[in-house]
C-alpha cells in the first residue's frame, strides 16, 4: 500500500519536475506584463508581437535559431559542468578567446583549402576555449580554490587580453578610413578567409530547392550546436568519462573511495565546459561577422547559465531552452525596433533573470508538495 | 619615480578605492558567517548605484540618493534571502539570477527614466574634515596627514564607524555569537533555540544593504555618474577580500586595501610606463587570482556556508 504510494507520488513528481521550467515561464511573461503595464503598454499587444514576428515566418525562425546556436554551446558549458558539480560561470570569457583564437587561425592561414582551414578553425575555437577554462579547473581540483569566482576574474582577464591582442592585430584601415584619417571605433581584426567561413543555411537550402531568405544569418555552426548536444549525451551516459564525472558530481567522496580521480575529473570536465564555451566561435566568427569585435558577444556566458538552468542540465533540454530563449531575443529586439524604442530590448534580460529564479523556487515548491503527499 | 607614486595623493586615492570593495566585502562577511554564499553582491552594487544616482536626481538630494540606494540593496537582499533560505534554492544560481537582473534593470531603467545609458548626478557630497592647505602655509607632514585621512567624503567615515560596529558585532555580542553558530552548525544552534532562519534573513538583508552603499558610493562618489556595467566585477573582487580576510571584518578591510594599492597603483603606472592599459585593467583581477591561490589552506570558510538548512522532522 504504502510502496504504491511512493511510486504514484514519484511517477507524479516526474511529471511535475518537467512542467516546472513552463511553470517558470509562464511566471515570468507575467511578471513581464506588469512591467510592461507599469509602462503604459498593453502586454497583449507586445507579447502577439514579440512571438508573432519571431516566429511567424522562416526569416524569423532562421533569426531565432541564428541567435540560439551560441546559447546552446554556452548552456551545454555550464550543463556539462555542473554534471561535475562545477558551476562555470566562466563561459563569457571562455568564449572571447576561442573566438579570437579562431579569428587567428582564420587570418593566418590564408592558403590553406577549405576542407583543411574549416575544421583548424572550429578546432581553435574550442582549443582556446578549453584553455581558459583549465586554468581554473586545476586550480580548483589542486588546489580548492571555489572555481566561480577564479572563473569570473578569468572573464574579465579574457575580454582586457582579447582586446589587447585585437590592437595587435588590427586590421589596417580602409581606403575610406585613411582618406578621412579617422581610426577604427572598436577594435576589430582583418576578416576570416573565404576557405574559413562556414557555409549559410540559406545557400545549402537553396541547392535541394527549398526558398529561405538568402540574407538570413542562420549557418553551418547550428548544426555543429546540434551535433555538440548528441556528443554531450552521448559523453555524459554512453562513456565511462560521463560516468566518472557524473559521480563526482553526484558525491565527491563516494567517488573517491570508488576509486575514481577526483581531480582529473574535475580538469577534464572543465576543459571539455570550456571547449563547447569556445565553440560560439563558429556561430560569431566563423558564420556571421567573420572578424574579431570585442562588441560581438555580450553576455553569452551568463545567459547560458539561465539556459542550463532551465533545460534541466540536460542537453535536449538545453536545446529547447536555448530556442526558446532566441525567440525572447529576437522577439524583443523587433519590438524594440516596431516600438520606436519604447520598450527596450533589456526587458527580455529582465524577464530572463526572473525565469531563473521562479524555475529554482518552483522545484522547491513541488519537491514540498510531494514530500507532504508522502506523509499523508 | 617613487616619489611621484607615493605620495599623499596617493594614499587618499587608495582609500577612495577602497570604501566600496570593503564595504560590499563586509556585507560578503555577513551573509557567510550565517551560511549564505551571496554572490548577487555585485549585482546589488549595480543596481544600488543606478538607484543611487537615480534617487539622488528625483529627490534632488544626495543624501536621500544614497539612503534609496541602501534600500534597494536591502530588497535584492531580501530576494537572495526568500529563495535562498525560505526556499533553499541553490545560492549561486540565485546570486547569478540576481547579477543578470541587475544588468537588465538598470539598463532597461535608465531608457526609460533617462533615455540614455549614462546618467549624471545632479548632487555630490560635500567634503568633510579640514581643507587641504596650500604648500607652505603648512608642515609637510600635517598637509600629508590631512590629503590622507581629513578631508574626504562623508561615506569614508561613516564606512570606518561600519567597519568598527561590524567587528563588535560579530565577535563581541550575542547577535554574533548567534550568527556565526548559524554558518558553522545551524543543527546545534536551533537545538538552543535560535531561529536560524530569522538570523539567516537578518545577515543576508544587512549584506544587501552594505552592497548597496558600496554601490552609492561607485556611483555618486567616485565617478558622479552611472553607466551601465560600471560595478566591473568589483562585488567578486570584495569576495575574493573576504576570503583572504578569512571571513572576518578586520581581514576583510585589510584585503581590500591591498587590492585598493593594486588598482591605485595600476592607474599611477599608466602614466609613467608605456604599459598597455588593457594588461594595467588586468591587474586587480590578477593580484585576486594570486591572492586566492596564496591565502588556501590558512583560510577556512564557516562550515555550513553554502548549505541551506533542513530543519529535520520527526
Amino acid at each position: 500500500m504504502n510502496k504504491e504510494k511512493i511510486q504514484k507520488g514519484n511517477l507524479f513528481f516526474s511529471i511535475v519536475e518537467k512542467i516546472t521550467p513552463i511553470i517558470a515561464i509562464i511566471g515570468a511573461l507575467i511578471i513581464g506584463s506588469i512591467v510592461i503595464l507599469l509602462m503604459g503598454e498593453d502586454p497583449i499587444q507586445v507579447y502577439k508581437m514579440m512571438f508573432g514576428l519571431a516566429i511567424g515566418n522562416r526569416d524569423g525562425w532562421g533569426n531565432v535559431l541564428f541567435r540560439a546556436t551560441p546559447l546552446i554551446f554556452t548552456g551545454l558549458a555550464v550543463a556539462f559542468a555542473f554534471r561535475c558539480g562545477l558551476f562555470n560561470i566562466g563561459g563569457e570569457g571562455q568564449v572571447y578567446v576561442g573566438a579570437f583564437l579562431a579569428a587567428y587561425v582564420g587570418f593566418t592561414f590564408t592558403n590553406f583549402p577549405a576542407i583543411i582551414l574549416i575544421p583548424l578553425t572550429i578546432a581553435a575555437s574550442a582549443i582556446g576555449g578549453a584553455f581558459w577554462a583549465t586554468i581554473p579547473g586545476v586550480l580548483k581540483a589542486k588546489k580548492g580554490i571555489h572555481e566561480v569566482i577564479i572563473t569570473i576574474m578569468m572573464n574579465w582577464i579574457a575580454a582586457s587580453f582579447t582586446f589587447y591582442l585585437a590592437l595587435v592585430y588590427k586590421a589596417p584601415p580602409t581606403e575610406a578610413m585613411r582618406m578621412a584619417g579617422v581610426q577604427q571605433m572598436i577594435p576589430h581584426t582583418s576578416e576570416i578567409v573565404e576557405a574559413a567561413r562556414l557555409p549559410r543555411i540559406a545557400s545549402i537550402l537553396s541547392k535541394i530547392n527549398i526558398q529561405f531568405p538568402a540574407h538570413n544569418p542562420l549557418n553551418v555552426s547550428f548544426i555543429i550546436a546540434i551535433i555538440a548536444a548528441f556528443l554531450v549525451y552521448y559523453i555524459l551516459w554512453k562513456t565511462s568519462l560521463g560516468y566518472e564525472i557524473r559521480a563526482v558530481g553526484y558525491n565527491q567522496t563516494a567517488s573517491e573511495y570508488a576509486g575514481i580521480n577526483i581531480s582529473k575529473n574535475i580538469i577534464l570536465a572543465m576543459m571539455i565546459s570550456g571547449a563547447l564555451a569556445g565553440l560560439v566561435g563558429t556561430n560569431e566568427l566563423m558564420g556571421y561577422k567573420f572578424r574579431w569585435r570585442q562588441d560581438l558577444f555580450t553576455n553569452l556566458g551568463f545567459n547560458g547559465i539561465a539556459v542550463a538552468l532551465l533545460g534541466k542540465n540536460h542537453p535536449f533540454g538545453v536545446v529547447l531552452a536555448a530556442i526558446l530563449f532566441g525567440i525572447l531575443s529576437y522577439g524583443g529586439a523587433l519590438v524594440n525596433i516596431f516600438t520606436a524604442g519604447k520598450i527596450p530590448r533589456e526587458l527580455i534580460m529582465v524577464i530572463q533573470a526572473v525565469i531563473v529564479i521562479l524555475v529554482v523556487i518552483s522545484d522547491e515548491i513541488i519537491k514540498r508538495v510531494i514530500l507532504r503527499r508522502k506523509a499523508e | 619615480m617613487i616619489d611621484s607614486i607615493l605620495n599623499p595623493d596617493f594614499f587618499a586615492s587608495v582609500i577612495r578605492i577602497t570604501i566600496p570593495l570593503t564595504l560590499a566585502g563586509l556585507g560578503g562577511v555577513f551573509s557567510e558567517k550565517s551560511g549564505v554564499v551571496n554572490i548577487g553582491l555585485e549585482g546589488i552594487m549595480l543596481t544600488s548605484a543606478f538607484a543611487a544616482v537615480a534617487g539622488t536626481n528625483f529627490t534632488e538630494n544626495v543624501w536621500m540618493g544614497i539612503l534609496i540606494a541602501a534600500i534597494v540593496g536591502t530588497l535584492l537582499g531580501l530576494i537572495h534571502a526568500i529563495v535562498t533560505v525560505t526556499f533553499k534554492a541553490n545560492q549561486i544560481v540565485s546570486g547569478v539570477a540576481i547579477n543578470l537582473f541587475a544588468s537588465g534593470i538598470t539598463v532597461f531603467l535608465s531608457w526609460l527614466w533617462f533615455h540614455e545609458t549614462q546618467i549624471m548626478a545632479l548632487d555630490s557630497l560635500p567634503i568633510w574634515g579640514f581643507n587641504i592647505p596650500n604648500p607652505g602655509e603648512a608642515s609637510p607632514l600635517v598637509r600629508s596627514l590631512i590629503v590622507i585621512f581629513a578631508h574626504h567624503s562623508p561615506m569614508v567615515y561613516i564606512t570606518l564607524i561600519i567597519i568598527i560596529i561590524s567587528h563588535i558585532l560579530i565577535f563581541k555580542t550575542p547577535f554574533g555569537l548567534r550568527l556565526r553558530s548559524v554558518g558553522e552548525y545551524p543543527q546545534a544552534a536551533d537545538t538552543l533555540g535560535i531561529n536560524v532562519i530569522s538570523m539567516r534573513y537578518i545577515a543576508v538583508l544587512i549584506s544587501g544593504g552594505l552592497a548597496g552603499l558600496a554601490g552609492s558610493f561607485l556611483s555618486i562618489e567616485q565617478a558622479h555618474f552611472f553607466v551601465k556595467e560600471m560595478s566591473g566585477g568589483r562585488g567578486f573582487i570584495a569576495l575574493a577580500a573576504m576570503i583572504f580576510g578569512k571571513w572576518t571584518p578586520i581581514g576583510t578591510v585589510g584585503a581590500a586595501l591591498l587590492f585598493g594599492v593594486g588598482e591605485a597603483l595600476a592607474i599611477r603606472l599608466q602614466g609613467i610606463f608605456t604599459i598597455p592599459v588593457q594588461f594595467i585593467n588586468m591587474v586587480p583581477y590578477l593580484l585576486a587570482i594570486f591572492v586566492l591561490v596564496g591565502a588556501i589552506g590558512r583560510a577556512t570558510a564557516p562550515a555550513a556556508s553554502g548549505i541551506p538548512y533542513e530543519k529535520e522532522i520527526g
